[in-house]
């Protein structure tokens, strides 16, 4: 079979209009203000980059879209629909893909089944046809394996097909992970710390993936990492949390010389109120 | 159109078959021949012994036949979707009684009313004498619609609490079978279950099949051989789709899996409803084959004895499934056995015999033995199995 772009396959979103909404969002445990009014905006074939210390909220946003954490107020626009207190499948099934932070890959099955897992709401056929295994059945197996032969290619896993997840190496579970989000046809993909663990080669494969995966499919892709040397060279956007208040967004260049990131990351410039300090 | 050697996979249709090769579904061929052979009466050379089934060992291999198909039940809901139900028995039981009483003999009995002083008749068990072909089906239905009503509880659940409200069911299950007695026939009695006939060919009689005379125990296993068969297929069907990888999937990791769009509650419900239509199949047709049907039969420890299967087999496999019943099918005759030699002449084969007893020896075996596969070999007598296996496709190589 011919080796196909991933473009082929996979829907391409056109257009540079905003496909996600955040407003005014609030998230707390008890007494934990983990997000504290985060407002966004997410554009179709951008890449938007999430910063800030750990601890900052950045898990806790993705979490919030993808359904897992109800925020105590806000509202999450996606594609017109509003995500909170929808259900994490239903808003999968909309078209929002994620990665985790600490992979959460099927340890026990093969890298093909976890991608075919990947496919799961484009298979059409259900138990009674699964049971029968009818021609309608091999069909839409078929036909997703083929989308995921081209993921397979795309991400560069073809000597890794029929292998358990649980025995490969960390920086190729990294990319299968990556590759079942991109399974489900996303609209928007959140990666959540895509290149954490990884060396210098993996990160700026990693890094060629992501620009790629823009290139060809056209999404919105929400980006968290502290490796900032890939955030700055990708990133269109960049927000800065910290303690769950956003303070700033901007380019690349805007973030890193703004004095309240730089405070955030590097602690309060004290010399300056010490008297006969040096600067 | 194919190319290159024989059985070079070219498509990703034979990728994703069952056999991938033609040795494969030559072996598979080969084993079908012999116990279809064995079956009618056959019997097999094997270098110094010869094999041939009669009498008890026939009775018991259709036993764990069947058996084997709610084991493969019990492993849809606990080995592939992780969630351990202690409740087989229960749906075992409902799949019997609903057997029993759609195809089973009712018995009405003329009682005299000491009101009235006059006799007047009284249902005392109720049952509507159908065909098979319709209570076999109704069972499996009955089953399952009692799993569909138990899901919702089930999926909120997980773990060890889900094994406990399980392990509820089987109580409440056993309760209500001893005291609806118009059903069950009340303790210690029972009821008689239904005529094994299915449009009018009768598998409890000795009649002839195209040319060969069939005893009913025959007929009895090559009944439970293709029944096997066509469950165990539709189960290795289902494993292999979009439903089997979900609930794997919910197994192994529910969040990621929600992520993925599968709804949790909705595929806990499709296990529990298949699982509990296995299992409600094998319960109508193993008791009616044993010919009694005893309400205090579906107890915690058949439950635990099925648990034993799925363990001791392998879990989340269908070959594995099927090891295992015919394993636990077979302790008893295995011990027996055992006794036999002079080393194991402390066993008493008489049933009155001082401790310990062939049933002692049974009993120990089965907790020891669950135990022992749980710490060396957790993949069960399927693993054992994959490892020969491998171990004689590189032969006489190590690697």
């Amino acid at each position: 079979m011919r080796a196909r772009l991933l473009g082929e396959v996979l829907p391409r979103a056109e257009g540079n209009e905003a496909i996600l909404t955040v407003e005014d969002l609030h998230l707390s445990f008890q007494a934990v203000k983990a997000i504290q009014g985060l407002d966004f905006t997410l554009r179709k074939g951008e890449i938007f980059a999430v910063i800030g210390p750990n601890g900052a909220g950045k898990t806790s946003v993705f979490n919030c879209i993808s359904g897992f954490y109800k925020p105590d107020t806000g509202s999450i626009r996606f594609d017109g629909q509003e995500l909170v207190g929808m259900k994490p499948h239903r808003i999968a099934n909309l078209g929002v893909a994620r990665t985790f932070q600490n992979i959460e890959l099927f340890p026990q099955m093969t890298v093909l089944d976890n991608l075919m897992l990947g496919r799961h709401r484009h298979l059409r056929y259900g138990s009674p046809a699964a049971m029968l295994r009818v021609g309608k059945a091999i069909r839409e197996e078929v036909r997703n394996r083929e989308v995921v032969e081209a993921i397979v290619e795309f991400l560069e896993l073809e000597p890794y097909r029929k292998a358990f997840v649980a025995m490969l190496p960390y920086g190729i579970q990294k990319k299968v992970e990556l590759g079942r989000a991109l399974a489900t046809e996303p609209k928007i993909l959140l990666l959540d710390e895509p290149a954490a663990g990884m060396n210098l080669e993996e990160t700026e494969d990693m890094a060629r993936f992501i620009t790629d995966i823009r290139r060809e499919l056209g999404i919105g892709i929400i980006l968290v990492d502290h490796d900032m040397r890939m955030v700055m060279d990708l990133a269109d956007r960049v927000l800065a949390l910290d303690f769950g208040k956003p303070i700033a967004t901007g380019t690349p260049e805007q973030i890193q010389n703004h004095p309240d990131v730089i405070r955030a990351y590097l602690g309060q410039d004290q010399s300056a109120s010490i008297p006969g300090g040096t600067e | 159109m194919r190319f290159g050697r024989p059985g070079l996979i070219s498509d990703y249709a034979t990728d994703i078959a069952i056999f991938r090769s033609n040795v494969a579904r030559f072996w598979f061929a080969v084993l079908l021949v012999a116990v279809t052979v064995l079956g009618l009466g056959g019997s097999i050379p094997l270098g110094i012994m010869t094999i041939s089934l009669d009498g008890e060992s026939l009775f018991m291999l259709t036993t764990a036949l069947f058996a084997s198909i709610a084991a493969i039940g019990l492993n849809i809901v606990t080995g592939v979707a992780g969630q351990v139900s202690l409740g087989h028995a229960f749906f075992l039981g409902v799949g019997a009684f609903t057997a029993a009483v759609i195809g089973g003999a009712g018995e009405v009995r003329r009682v005299f009313d000491l009101q009235t002083g006059q006799f007047v008749e009284q249902v005392m068990l109720f049952g509507l004498e159908m065909d098979m072909l319709i209570w076999l089906p109704l069972a499996g239905l009955a089953a399952s619609l009692a799993g569909l009503i138990v899901a919702p509880i089930a999926f909120r659940l997980r773990g060890l609490y889900l094994a406990v409200v399980t392990l509820g069911l089987v109580f409440i299950g056993e309760h209500l079978f001893r005291e609806w007695d118009i059903i069950s026939g009340g303790v210690g009695v029972g009821r008689p279950t239904p005529v094994m006939s299915l449009l009018g060919f009768r598998f409890d009689r000795t009649s002839e099949v195209l040319g060969i005379t069939l005893t009913s125990s025959r007929k009895l296993f090559l009944l439970a051989l293709v029944l096997l068969i066509v469950f165990g297929l539709a189960a290795k069907n289902l494993l292999r789709s979009k439903i089997g990888r979900a609930l794997s999937a919910i197994r192994d990791r529910d969040i990621a899996a929600s992520m993925m769009g599968i709804d949790l509650s909705r595929y806990k419900t499709i296990a529990f409803v298949i699982s509990s239509f296995y299992a409600g199949i094998t319960g109508a047709l193993i008791y009616t084959t044993i010919g009694r049907l005893l309400p205090e039969t579906f107890n915690l420890l058949l439950s635990v004895e099925y648990i034993a299967m799925i363990l001791i087999g392998g879990v989340a496999t269908i070959s594995g499934s099927i090891m295992g019943a015919a394993f636990i099918t077979f302790l008893p005759l295995i011990v027996r056995w055992l006794a036999g030699f002079p080393v194991f002449s402390f066993i008493s084969t008489q049933p009155g015999g001082g401790f310990p007893t062939v049933a002692h020896i049974e009993e120990i075996l089965f907790g020891l033995l669950i135990v022992v596969f749980l710490i060396f070999e957790p993949l069960g007598l399927y693993g054992i199995w994959i490892r020969i296996k491998n171990y004689w496709k590189s032969w006489p190589f190590s690697y």
